[in-house]
């Protein structure tokens, strides 16, 4: 291997902003008052906020400081599995920067909001066809308001054919999220186990899908990073017991342009465009969960909708059986701006997007299956899935394997996820990683399998070169201290 | 993690395959989680816990333990009326992982039927099992 990425190197301590400010320090000049001092009604004045005063400078060092102890995107490989965190171009920002975008106001009225209004009317078309489902809704917020939406949507739909369900199937290998927005929608989630092949096996669909079943909820592909290879006979036997099928989309960065969603059975699904179209998440957010639909679910879906009438685009709120707003105004509007911007730079090439997601996640795989203990030994889609099981002889463990990948300048991959998978190390590299990072990420996962053979002591002491070593997590989280 | 030979495995409790542990004292029956079970979730931050008087069959869901790892469902071995719950382990969930059997007990049951203790697992049975996982 080549000099490690991983170095150490100046950093700079900076206290809580409150410690630094000083009184009267400021960071604007305000301009010469030239009305009258009048005075305000006591019902609005009170105490102000618990705000420092600060210099300019104070506050770009305090921020600078602080980003410099992060590990972003922008600093390297951060294959952190279920969570497609690929690059996001800078294009994005510059086109949602763009002031008829940035300055507009949700409250401005259509007939001056075209242009915007025009960006969510495509954006949801294309939507449509990149899943084969064109009824879209932008609203829901990140990837579980999605599932809350559809399954609203579940509900309303067997509500108004008269006939209630009370029950939602839910593979083992599910985000768990997923039973969390059933209950919230008043199902009862029943779980559905997967086979050996770490995929669900139609026969036990069956077994479980009923006339009280209001559909299954599957992400697709699986936590696994397997693709549900009988997603098309699941979908008949749901079907035919009158059931809704709910794709969790969420992993759809291994699928674009390769499966239509709509033809394999699926009635309704959400996206993460801020996970598989490219726009910041994981504290750069917010998010953004579309929900595409089969176009007979249309009139459920959330108002206001965008429309076009005469080539004029409006808002429209006359939809008797839609589920109702889900979202204040409409939705984070920003965050589709940003996933229009990539689908329009990429073109055809969402297609290639995922192929070579798909592509980076079997080659890591592969060579990598020597070295971790890999649970199920078959081609993945956009993600591997391994575990400590061949380290725990020399009492190391997948939090150690994790915390000593920092040393060697990565972000861990996701740990103990899924829950199906004893120790479980989820890599997700997406189509962002270069062969050349690829190879720098498997001959440090390769070195530090080394370690826990010759020096285990490394890994349990990592991570020693970050400006904090490893945190107590267990006091963190027995003592939580939430206060500035 | 423990090796098999490090675990903790007391006579005077049965377990579940599912890894609670059960221990009869006069007429009440204490449940807790197994040492095995504490070794695998890791250090435990929160346990909830059912409410006194509420009911459970024997295999129901009662509680969830939550660790720095992972959140797992904790499940009855016997059915019955829950008497008592172990009010310490909100400010001391270490217990758990310190006591297992001990200051980490979680409810206390009344019975419904006793003889469902003798369907559970003894430290061999038990044992036996965890080799094969």
């Amino acid at each position: 291997m080549k000099e490690p990425i991983g170095t150490t190197g100046l950093a700079l301590n900076e206290p809580l902003i409150w410690e630094k400010g000083r009184k009267g320090r400021t960071g604007f000049s305000l301009p010469k008052r030239d009305v009258e001092h009048a005075p305000l009604d006591e019902a609005l004045t009170g105490d102000g906020p618990d705000l420092p005063d600060l210099s300019e400078v104070d506050v770009v060092r305090h921020y600078t400081r602080l980003s410099q102890w992060n590990y972003g995107v922008d600093s390297g490989m951060y294959p952190l599995g279920s969570c497609t965190m690929k690059y996001n171009p800078k294009t994005h920002e510059r086109q949602a920067a763009l002031p008829g975008f940035a300055s507009a106001h949700p409250l401005l009225p259509a007939s001056l909001s075209q242009g915007i209004l025009r960006m969510m009317a495509t954006l949801q078309r294309f939507l449509g066809e990149i899943t084969g489902l064109p009824a879209v809704t932008l609203q829901p917020a990140a990837g579980a308001h999605g599932e809350l939406t559809g399954m609203m949507i579940v509900r309303a739909y067997h509500n108004d054919r008269g006939a209630p369900r009370h029950k939602i199937l839910i593979p083992d290998t599910a985000h768990g999220t997923n039973p969390a927005s059933s209950v919230l929608c008043g199902f009862s989630p029943v779980p559905v186990k997967s086979n050996e092949r770490g995929v669900l096996a139609p026969e036990t669909v069956a077994e479980l899908m009923d006339e009280d079943t209001a559909g299954i909820m599957i992400t697709n592909p699986n936590t696994l990073g397997l693709f549900e290879e009988n997603i098309r006979k699941i979908a008949d036997i749901v079907h035919g017991k009158g059931g809704l099928v709910y794709v969790d989309g969420a992993n759809m960065n291994a699928m674009m342009g390769i499966v239509s969603m709509g033809n394999i059975g699926v009635d309704l699904m959400h996206l993460n465009l801020h996970k598989t179209f490219s726009t910041p998440h994981g504290g750069g957010g917010p998010g953004s969960g579309p929900v595409c639909a089969r176009q007979d679910l249309a009139p459920f879906l959330p108002v206001p909708r965008v429309k076009e009438k005469d080539g004029t685009f409006h808002l429209s709120y006359d939809h008797p059986k839609s589920i109702g707003k889900v979202h204040a105004f409409y939705g984070n509007v920003g965050i589709l701006i940003r996933a229009y911007s990539y689908i329009l730079s990429m073109g055809p090439n969402l297609k290639k997007a995922s192929q070579l997601a798909v592509l980076n996640a079997n080659y890591v795989k592969e060579k990598l299956k020597d070295t971790f203990y890999l649970p199920y030994d078959r081609p993945c889609m956009h993600e591997c899935v391994f575990t400590d099981k061949w380290q725990e002889a020399h009492k190391i463990t997948t939090l150690d394997i994790a915390k000593r990948l920092i040393d060697y300048g990565f972000h861990p991959p996701t740990i103990y996820f899924p829950l199906v998978v004893h120790g479980a190390i989820m890599i997700e590299p997406t189509e962002t990683e270069s062969k050349e990072t690829l190879d720098t990420f498997i001959a440090s996962c390769k070195a530090i399998a080394e370690e826990a053979k010759e020096s285990p002591e490394l890994l349990r002491e990592a991570p020693t070169k970050p400006k904090v070593r490893r945190m107590d997590e267990t006091r963190a989280a027995r003592h939580p201290q939430l206060a500035g | 993690m423990k090796e098999l030979n490090e675990l903790i495995l007391p006579e005077d409790v049965k377990f579940t395959d599912e890894h609670e542990w059960a221990r009869v004292e006069g007429d009440h029956v204490r449940v807790g989680i197994s040492d095995y079970a504490q070794d695998q979730l890791g250090d435990v931050v929160f346990v909830e816990l059912p409410e006194v008087g509420s009911s459970f069959n024997k295999g129901d869901e009662f509680g969830t333990v939550e660790s720095v790892k992972t959140v797992s469902e904790i499940y009855m071995p016997v059915s019955g009326e829950v008497v008592a719950i172990n009010e310490e382990l909100a400010d001391h969930p270490e217990y758990v992982n310190t006591d297992p059997y001990g200051k980490g007990w979680m409810i206390e049951v009344a019975p419904s039927d006793l003889s469902e203790m003798d369907s559970l697992l003894d430290k061999n049975a038990y044992l036996k099992l965890l080799e094969e996982e």
